[in-house]
């Protein structure tokens, strides 16, 4: 079968806000090349949104890749798994870029990537796979982290009939979904297919942006290809616009639903998985091997040759700048994308399971912000429709009342406000001040 | 540098715009008006731009120098409001007038307020105002262009008595930026293709001052073609900081600016009304942005 045209749905809706922002997809043609074992990996106990692991190995202990070392009885948590084969060194506390201090593992690795025995899971229901997810380690690839069970769980439910699958991958830079489509469409189909059986979807589709045109191409073919359920996978074409990737976006998108403001995607019947997310769920549920490497972009300017790596997770990051050379003058290493990256304080944090980029840059750090001149970019630009500029002011005259009416708790901190500030005010951290501080006046109530 | 590394918030890019930029891309859009003027009214006109601009500037510095302030030539907005204020002047006013002018759009009109920003009335058109209000005699003393020929009459009372090309070219008598009509309006077209302004403002205005003026009698299309309206409409009501912030608000302020233009034209015993208004639409802003303020775009659904 050839690909057809007529395959790839438009999106129902489009988003009114938002921004264009230049591609630097500069390593989308890199296929992922393994980071060779680095000598130790440090692996922090909170990998995810939720309650913080416990270490189930002691030090002086033996691991192989793919050994449980923390759990937690606390559903909302995912559990951690060694990433090399060695010994516990030592458990030790890591400050992440959120400045949370964390417990982590230390392990060194002895160099012989010495596999597990593996334990391959058998699926006969909808909670054997959510079971899975959870034995599987896995996180929302993308970025954010959220347990990938408990995304699923609700749609053990009847009430939920649509699987979006996000491949819109709207940042700059970043390439490993891309790959994941070019790559690893196997487990992506192979993984749809598997939750299409066990749980009620009726609308699976895979939603792309537009400046992916070869990805759409690959996963139309492959749609084609496997004819028997030709209808039930679709392609979506996204428009390119930033933050189209943004889970309440997506859904608003691809289904024209609105998810009303505090609710999640399953509440309107849609559940939303990043598509390198059902990659690694399926490819536990076909090997026993839990998630214990990521596939990550390196790249920014401060970074002299851009790539894909498959890096094993609690790599220190300069193991990976060493292995694809840096800039001496980087300013900046960021977990994931520039708009939405945290930046990292240390060059010896480790990747993290969430992490789809490695990101260094050298900045201009001269640029200094100057007063508001109400030009209303951020007003015109920000998706959720918020004013950035009134919360500035707001926040800048102390005033707590006008604060609680601008509706900041829907802001997604997405960049985009700030993107555009002609005077170059840090918007996105003036939002999160905000919430902060109205979180705080309500605490005091 | 490693172990210097720099931990700040997100976003970690920028688009590159910067305030300088926008405020150099409306001085690019009024330097055909400026010329055109200059070559219709010659040295002397050039000489009130000229002060007028250096004037804003000096005020601006002198400000932040007294009040121990970064100086803030470099952002390019005194010379902005110094550019307007020399184009709606007189070709021959006295050039310490234009002077004045500046200093008190400045100072008192932008500095006084809390500096870039925090103005609420326009500063070039509030200055005019003053200006106009302290030296009627000089501020309505119009020239004819090319010549010597002193003419107080200014068009709007000469109703009728232009072409429309006249119009356009300028080939009478008024204020240095605001006789041609056809610079002003490239200049206005280069600002909304460069997304630096909305054409919500703009069109809003002159359409309400075209169709009022139409409504009460009076010759719609001299209306807008004549006096300060194409200068007051694409460079003072379009003024981020003293309009409103929302599309909506934006309208009601063009139609709101048009109504009051024609009101202050046809029934005031002023000769122009473009300022004036723009200064009353300047104090309803707070109060327009209120009410249009723009909702999240996710809400609660209401059950079926």
């Amino acid at each position: 079968m050839k690909y057809i045209a007529e395959e790839i749905l438009k999106p129902v809706k489009n988003i009114a806000g938002g921004i264009n922002l230049p591609h630097f997809k500069n390593t989308a043609d890199s296929v992922a090349t393994p980071l060779p074992d680095p000598k130790t990996v440090v692996m922090p106990l909170k990998q995810h949104i939720g309650a913080a692991l416990e270490p189930t190995v002691a030090v002086t202990d033996k691991v192989f890749v793919g050994t449980l070392i923390a759990d937690s009885e606390s559903p909302m948590s995912a559990p951690l798994h060694s990433s090399v084969s060695g010994t516990v060194k030592e458990i030790t506390e890591v400050k992440m870029p959120s400045g949370e201090k964390v417990k982590a593992i230390v392990i060194e690795s002895d160099g012989s990537a010495t596999q597990a025995e593996p334990n391959i899971p058998t699926i006969n229901s909808a909670e054997d796979i959510v079971k899975a997810a959870r034995n599987a380690g896995l996180v929302g690839l993308g970025g954010a982290g959220f347990p990938t069970h408990i995304k699923l769980a609700p749609a053990v439910n009847d009430n939920i009939d649509t699987l979006i699958i996000n491949a819109a991958e709207c940042e700059p830079y970043i390439t490993s979904d891309y790959r994941t489509c070019m790559d690893d469409y196997d487990d992506v189909f192979d993984g749809i297919y598997l939750l299409k059986k066990y749980f009620n979807f009726k609308n699976i589709i895979i939603a792309v942006e537009a400046d992916k045109p070869l990805a759409i191409r690959k996963l139309c073919d492959i749609a084609s290809d496997r004819q028997d359920t030709i209808n039930a996978v679709k392609v979506m074409k996204l428009k390119k616009t930033y933050p189209q990737g943004a889970e309440k976006f997506l859904v608003y998108t691809t289904t024209g639903k609105m998810i009303p403001p505090g609710k999640l995607p399953s509440d309107v019947g849609c559940v939303v998985m990043n598509i390198t997310s059902i990659a690694a769920l399926n490819r536990y549920i076909r090997t026993g091997m839990p998630l214990v490497s990521k596939r990550i972009t390196v790249d920014g300017n401060g970074i002299t040759n851009p790539q894909n790596l498959i890096v094993p997770i609690g790599t220190p990051i300069i193991n990976v700048l060493e292995f694809c050379g840096y800039n001496e003058n980087l300013t900046k290493i960021l977990y994931g994308g520039p708009m939405m990256g945290l930046a990292v304080s240390d060059i010896t944090s480790p990747v993290l399971k969430q992490n789809n980029a490695i990101l260094a840059l050298c900045e201009n750090q001269n640029v200094k912000s100057t007063p508001c001149i109400k030009c209303g970019r951020c007003l015109r630009h920000c998706p959720v429709n918020l004013t950035p500029a009134f919360v500035n002011a707001a926040l800048k005259r102390q005033d707590n009342e006008k604060l609680a009416v601008l509706n900041i708790n829907q802001c997604i901190e997405c960049g985009s406000c700030a993107y555009v500030c002609p005077a170059s005010i840090p918007l996105t951290q003036v939002m999160r001040t905000a919430k902060s501080i109205l979180r705080r006046n309500s605490n005091v109530k | 540098m490693l172990n210097k590394l720099t931990v700040s918030s997100s976003p970690h890019i920028h688009l590159g715009e910067r305030t300088s930029g926008i405020m150099l891309d409306v001085i690019i859009a009024l330097i055909p008006a400026a010329i055109y003027g200059i070559i219709l009214f010659g040295i002397n006109a050039a000489l009130v731009v000229l002060v007028s601009v250096v004037s804003a500037m000096l005020s601006e510095f002198i400000w932040n120098k007294i009040l121990k302030k970064e100086n803030s030539w470099f952002d390019l907005s005194a010379a902005v409001t110094g550019l307007i204020l020399g184009l709606c002047l007189p070709p021959r006013l006295p050039i310490w007038m234009a002077a004045l002018g500046s200093a008190i759009a400045i100072i008192v009109v932008k500095q006084m307020f809390g500096g870039l920003g925090q103005n609420f009335a326009n500063p070039a058109s509030t200055a005019r105002i003053t200006l106009m209000v302290s030296f009627p005699a000089a501020m309505t003393s119009f020239y004819e262009p090319f010549g010597n020929i002193v003419s107080s009459a200014t068009p709007l009372v000469d109703d009728g008595a232009l072409t429309v090309k006249e119009f356009l070219f300028g080939i009478h008598g008024g204020c240095i930026g605001e006789v041609a009509i056809l610079p002003l309006i490239i200049g206005g077209l280069y600002l909304m293709a460069r997304r630096i302004i909305s054409p919500i403002i703009p069109t809003s205005f002159i359409a309400t001052v075209f169709v009022f003026s139409w409504v009460l009698g009076l010759n719609p299309l001299n209306a807008i073609l004549s006096g300060g309206l194409m200068l007051g409409a694409f460079f003072m009501a379009t003024d981020y900081v003293t309009t409103p912030s929302f599309n909506l608000g934006k309208l009601i302020f063009g139609v709101g600016c048009g109504i009051l233009t024609v009101v202050i034209r046809r029934f005031a015993a002023l000769p122009e009304g473009v300022s004036y208004a723009i200064l009353i639409m300047n104090l309803l802003v707070g109060y327009i942005n209120k009410l249009t303020m723009q909702k999240p775009f996710f809400k609660e659904v209401k059950q079926k």
